[in-house]
């Protein structure tokens, strides 16, 4: 059952960098993880990769096969042909440490920039009450494994540098979407969404929700409603303008 | 060696009052609680923040709140964790362990978590192996990326917190990432700090700190078929025995019963026991039920003797017997092994659980939506619709570093462990669900522990020794040194020792098989010191395999050698050869140190008497099946009971 793929992976640093050939073999039931980690085993041990539980539960093998953000350990070989030249590349967006290993503190840093829960103050531990449906909303976005796949595809950071500073990105706009709605967060949320972490920037293309390896409704469940919620205060050229392109005649 | 490996000059270095290692759920409530007592605290995280192996705990925390049956207690769940490890756990954990997790449970709701809830509002409890009542506060079976999420967050909103103090979030509490300490610096008999390398840089860097943490998570790594991640290495474990503190319980592992077995890239990928919990069955190549065919005497009064009776327990938990299915693990994995082993075993040599017959299709993903997943994507298999093959993995290292159970230190001053890497509190097996809550439970004490020991030092700290530091830096460079001299390939070395330990150590041991072990061991770490690695110092995957590896040898040598040393079956030590729980091996614990680079000593050592008003709360009749009839005169039932004070 096992074949000789040909795998194309990026090697290089910041500076410099090419795609290297590597014909390997693979055997059935494998995932691209395991292939890199055969390269590393038998031809390239110094292949930088990022990985930790191989389960797709841990959010750190994140890379682009064949140009598209994936997990490698969710990518099953048996998607490919036999004949196909697979590519794997680091996240585009951000800046490259080494192979297949990129610098995401950029997530980091816009996490710390987002206010934390803020829980009623004379609530005490063990009194918290809430019910199971007001719960979800928020549950769906806590399943985020923080892959960063969507901060990678979102065209608003993705080849614009310029935008990074003023633009949370998907997955830290889906964390105030989580906030602002969790059934006691007590804290103000949408007007600092809208302002500070450039919610406004976000068109709704759902590039973000097409590679989440969670399935995670990033924009129809997380943005959209924020910016609803937002647009109660504020003008927002994209949703007026979503209002008048999308409005059926007659309505 | 070239200039740009060797990178002459002075290291990075930083001071600390209190150094936590690992990033997982004991490590980051250790540093929340070391901030919350004033301490200028370090996590040190191996991966990125927030990738910690707690994300793969699936089932639960186990907490007696009693949301959903009013009945439990922390003396239930104290008796439940007792059994579970046939009575070697250290007691005093285990009570602490079951006092304190209700309270660390609620506090993780005010740091944000959200919980499934129960009708009423309250935090929903499910079943798990081993637990008399329902027990374990989840959210779907995802609950570990919860408890690492919530903390991950609070350690953020401190970090705000004092950003608007000092316009610094890191003035108290700091992350660094992707970071592996490679040793520890003791002076004058105490902890002085820790020595580590940054992967991405390969730069070093070294920590100045009177008190150090160990949280860093099992061994599981040593082993061919394991549900643990690459950074499973046994570090704390190694770094306590090289500080010179002790090891205890290392015979001990859980194999986890339900591990993927299919296709072999995932084989070890766990499988929740909530499957199970939520009526899931195991059956044998013939359709039969088998585990009916498997409960042990100790536990003939709490399992159900009929498939029937198993299946109304799901509803009718209180006049009826729960199913064998659930089982305490040690018990359900190797009774897996023997149906394969027997010829009935599934196509890739596992057994069939069953839930795809058990609950409809809808219900399955409600429940278990990342297993739907998992199998959906990783085997092609839709659960809903059939039976899932599995059999059991490395999972889960019940022996750890010996520590105080109030205060979570070491042998050694100044050095503390919490969680997975500390031993005792499970004894001989771990329940599932009581990881997550003794992550929490002494991980807080860790924290806590840490920053008194600090207090009380009143300033005076031990400091590092400079030559402590260039030994420190000659020993990580060292595979590249070797590299000239043509030593081996890391991953073939960690590839022969995963072989060794998996057939040698694994669930079923003999003890010829288990003195091969050894000598193959003695082998390895020959080969281990001259392994070779090429590149550069840049996330160099081969070169930090190879600092693992030394550390993975020490702690294989001590499972190996406890596991030679006990001569008989209990919990997560199942011997061929001794296959009965033998009363006499109850009480002694089986210590380990080190012995130079790459040998241990082991000592025998008398287990604590129970405390008299715990020892009571359990019957008669049970500790009979655990205890030699002269420890039961102390008991209520005895009546001569008169010399109970001989057990304090």
């Amino acid at each position: 059952m096992s074949y000789d793929a040909r795998f194309r992976v990026w090697r290089g640093d910041d500076e410099k960098g090419e795609l290297v050939d590597y014909p390997v073999e693979v055997n059935e039931g494998e995932v691209v993880l395991d292939i890199i980690h055969r390269l590393q085993q038998t031809q390239a041990q110094d292949l930088a990769v990022r990985w930790n539980c191989k389960a797709g539960k841990c959010g750190s093998c994140s890379a682009e096969i064949n140009g598209r953000p994936r997990l490698m350990c969710m990518t099953r070989m048996s998607t490919f042909t036999e004949t196909e030249t697979i590519t794997v590349t680091p996240l585009r967006t951000f800046p490259v440490i080494r192979d297949l290993v990129t610098d995401v503190s950029f997530n980091y840093t816009k996490a710390r920039e987002i206010p934390s829960f803020a829980p009623p103050p004379d609530l005490a531990p063990g009194d918290y009450r809430m019910a199971q449906v007001d719960v979800e909303r928020s549950q769906e976005f806590r399943k985020c494994i923080e892959c960063f796949l969507c901060q990678d595809i979102c065209h608003v950071v993705r080849d614009h540098e310029e935008n990074k500073e003023s633009f949370a990105g998907p997955r830290y706009l889906m964390r105030i979407a989580e906030l602002d709605m969790h059934p006691l967060d007590v804290a103000d949320r949408q007007k600092e969404a809208q302002e500070e972490h450039g919610l406004g920037m976000c068109n709704i293309t759902k590039c973000c929700t097409e590679v989440c390896p969670e399935h995670i409704k990033i924009t129809d469940n997380a943005l959209i409603p924020l910016k609803e919620r937002v647009v109660d205060r504020k003008y927002d050229p994209l949703v007026w303008l979503g209002s008048k392109i999308f409005k059926r005649p007659g309505a | 060696m070239s200039p740009d490996i060797e990178r002459p000059g002075n290291i990075e270095r930083h001071d600390y009052d209190v150094v936590v290692i690992g990033a997982g759920g004991a490590g980051l409530r250790a540093a929340i609680e070391a901030r919350a007592q004033g301490k200028r605290t370090a996590i040190i995280s191996k991966s990125l923040f927030g990738k910690a192996h707690t994300v793969m705990a699936e089932g639960g925390c186990a907490a007696a709140m009693g949301n959903v049956n009013s009945n439990d207690s922390w003396m239930v769940h104290y008796r439940d964790t007792m059994r579970g490890g046939k009575f070697l756990n250290n007691w005093r954990m285990a009570e602490l362990h079951a006092r304190e997790a209700p309270d660390r449970v609620w506090e993780l709701e005010t740091y944000g978590a959200l919980f499934d809830r129960t009708p009423d509002g309250r935090i929903s409890q499910r079943n798990f192996g081993g637990h008399t009542y329902p027990r374990l506060a989840h959210v779907g079976d995802r609950t570990g990326l919860e408890l690492i999420r919530t903390l991950q967050q609070k350690i953020v909103s401190l970090q705000q917190e004092d950003y608007r103090e000092t316009g610094d979030y890191d003035s108290n509490i700091r992350v660094f990432h992707e970071c592996t300490i490679t040793d520890l610096f003791v002076s004058e008999g105490r902890v002085a700090g820790a020595f580590a390398y940054y992967r991405g840089t390969g730069d070093f860097v070294r920590f100045d700190a009177p008190a150090v943490v160990l949280a860093t998570g099992g061994v599981g790594k040593s082993y061919q078929v394991t549900s643990n991640s690459w950074e499973y290495t046994g570090d704390g474990h190694a770094l306590a025995l090289r500080a010179g503190a002790t090891l205890i319980n290392m015979e001990f592992l859980q194999f986890h019963p339900t591990g993927m077995v299919w296709p072999p890239s995932v084989k070890g990928i766990l499988v929740t026991e909530s499957v199970r919990g939520d009526g899931g069955v195991l059956r044998n190549s013939e359709g039969k039920r088998f585990m009916f065919d498997y409960i042990p005497d100790v536990f003939k009064e709490q399992y159900a003797t009929s498939e029937e009776e198993g299946d109304r327990w799901y509803a009718d938990q209180e006049n009826n017997r729960r199913p064998p299915e659930l089982l305490p693990r040690d018990e359900v994995a190797r009774a897996i092994n023997s149906e394969v082993k027997a010829g009935r075993g599934s196509p890739h040599g596992g057994v069939f659980l069953d839930i795809a017959s058990r609950l409809k299709p809808d219900e399955i993903q409600k429940r278990l939506p990342s297993m739907y997943h998992q199998f959906k994507e990783l085997a092609d298999v839709d659960i809903t619709q059939e039976a899932m093959e599995v059999g059991p993995t490395c999972h889960y290292v019940m022996g750890g570093v010996e520590v105080d159970p109030d205060t979570a230190m070491s042998k050694v001053p100044g050095l503390f462990s919490a969680g997975e890497c500390s031993g005792g509190m499970h004894g001989s097996n771990r329940l599932g669900g009581n990881s997550l809550s003794d992550l929490l439970v002494f991980g807080r004490r860790a924290g806590a522990g840490a920053a008194a020991y600090v207090d009380g030092l009143g300033g005076v700290r031990a400091a590092v020794a400079i030559d402590d530091v260039t030994e420190a830096q000659k020993r990580a460079l060292l595979p590249f040194s070797s590299a000239t001299e043509g030593g081996e390939n890391p991953f073939v070395v960690h590839l022969e020792l995963q072989k060794t330990m998996n057939d040698l150590v694994g669930i079923i041991r003999k003890a010829d098989e288990m003195e091969l072990a050894l000598k193959a061991l003695q082998d390895i770490a020959v080969r281990a010191r001259t392994v070779s690695v090429a590149g550069r110092r840049e996330f160099n995957p081969g070169w930090h395999l190879a600092l693992d590896l030394r550390n993975m040898l020490l702690v294989s040598l001590c499972v190996a050698k406890a596991a030679l040393e006990r001569r008989e079956s209990r919990g997560g030590h199942t011997r061929d050869d001794y296959p009965v729980m033998d009363s006499d091996w109850r009480h002694v614990l089986l210590v380990l140190s080190a012995l130079g680079e790459d040998n241990v000593n082991l000592v025998r050592q008398e287990q604590l008497p129970m405390r008299p008003e715990l020892f009571d709360l359990f019957e008669l009749d049970e500790l009979k099946n655990y205890y030699t009839g002269e420890e039961l005169g102390g008991h209520r039932a005895d009546a001569s009971g008169s010399d109970k004070g001989d057990k304090l």
